[in-house]
């Protein structure tokens, strides 16, 4: 997200870290995330600012969910930046799902730079309260 | 302290090793301390004419963040809502990570900043900030007569 205009010796240093960087290309950060179960299903939200719509990729293989992501944020030409906490573009977390859950259903909303996805339980695995018998 | 927006990212995790280590051998922090690991995070960068603020604050109602710029001191806060169930006694949270509350973070423009230049715009979650620099100190070719 950096451009640089004309390179010193600390931005030298700083390229050189981006070619060490491109050797880990699949470095991202771990969004934050929120992840509450009712008796419907379960529901989380991800925190992924500056991901548009078709920044946003959403992978479901067998057991897994996998969020993928990334920022594209409009940088104007020769920025310089001087304060960085946000350092990578990038997003990525994985989750294991457990089989009650109907990974064909999953809906996904994404809405100023927060996902929440909405994975109902499968129908057979809806509750049901066991009646007890009284002997 | 506010939460992280990254709690987990592992380059913030060393980052915060080596500011704990500059604090550890008495390097002096500003007022407002090192001022990092703030809801919302910032990135900050400048051109020849403007000062760039990026704050990653998602999930934000807009007309609800409240930008203010006195004196060279920019303010952002506002307030995040609360998205867990407050009354489903049958909701499980399994992972709360996310931030949420009020907000407020405060920084220090250059000098050169012009308070009355300052454009912000919030896209996706990240609200940015674009403040100009004044025309009087913005380099300038002098020709030798």
């Amino acid at each position: 997200m950096t451009t640089h205009t004309s390179p010193s010796v600390a931005q030298r240093a700083q390229l050189s870290r981006k070619d060490d960087s491109a050797r880990y290309s699949d470095a991202a950060l771990t969004p934050p995330v929120d992840v509450i179960e009712d008796s419907g299903g379960i529901t989380l939200y991800a925190d992924l600012p500056g991901v548009s719509r078709d920044k946003l990729g959403l992978h479901v293989a067998s057991d897994t969910l996998t969020i993928e992501a990334e920022s594209d944020l409009a940088v104007p030409e020769g920025l310089e930046s001087s304060h960085t906490e946000v350092g990578l573009a990038r997003f990525r977390r994985v989750f294991t799902l457990s089989k009650e859950l109907d990974t064909g259903a999953i809906s996904a909303e994404l809405k100023q730079g927060v996902l929440k996805l909405r994975i109902p339980k499968a129908e057979h695995a809806q509750p049901r309260r066991i009646e007890i018998q009284a002997a | 302290m506010y939460r992280s927006l990254f709690p987990r990212d592992m380059f913030a995790e060393m980052d915060r090793l080596q500011r704990e280590m500059q604090q550890a051998f008495d390097l002096s922090p500003t007022i407002r301390g090192f001022g990092r690991n703030g809801f919302p995070a910032l990135n900050i960068g400048g051109t020849p004419q403007t000062v760039e603020i990026y704050a990653f604050a998602p999930g934000i109602d807009p007309s609800s963040l409240e930008l203010n710029l006195e004196r060279g001191l920019l303010t952002i806060a506002g307030k995040r809502e609360n998205a867990l169930p407050q009354d489903d006694e049958k909701a499980a949270i399994h992972i709360n990570e996310r931030f949420q509350g009020s907000f407020r973070r405060v920084l220090t423009l250059p000098d050169d900043a012009d308070p009355d230049a300052v454009t912000a715009k919030y896209r996706d979650g990240v609200l940015q900030i674009s403040v100009q620099r004044r025309a009087s100190s913005q380099p300038r070719r002098i020709t030798v007569q």
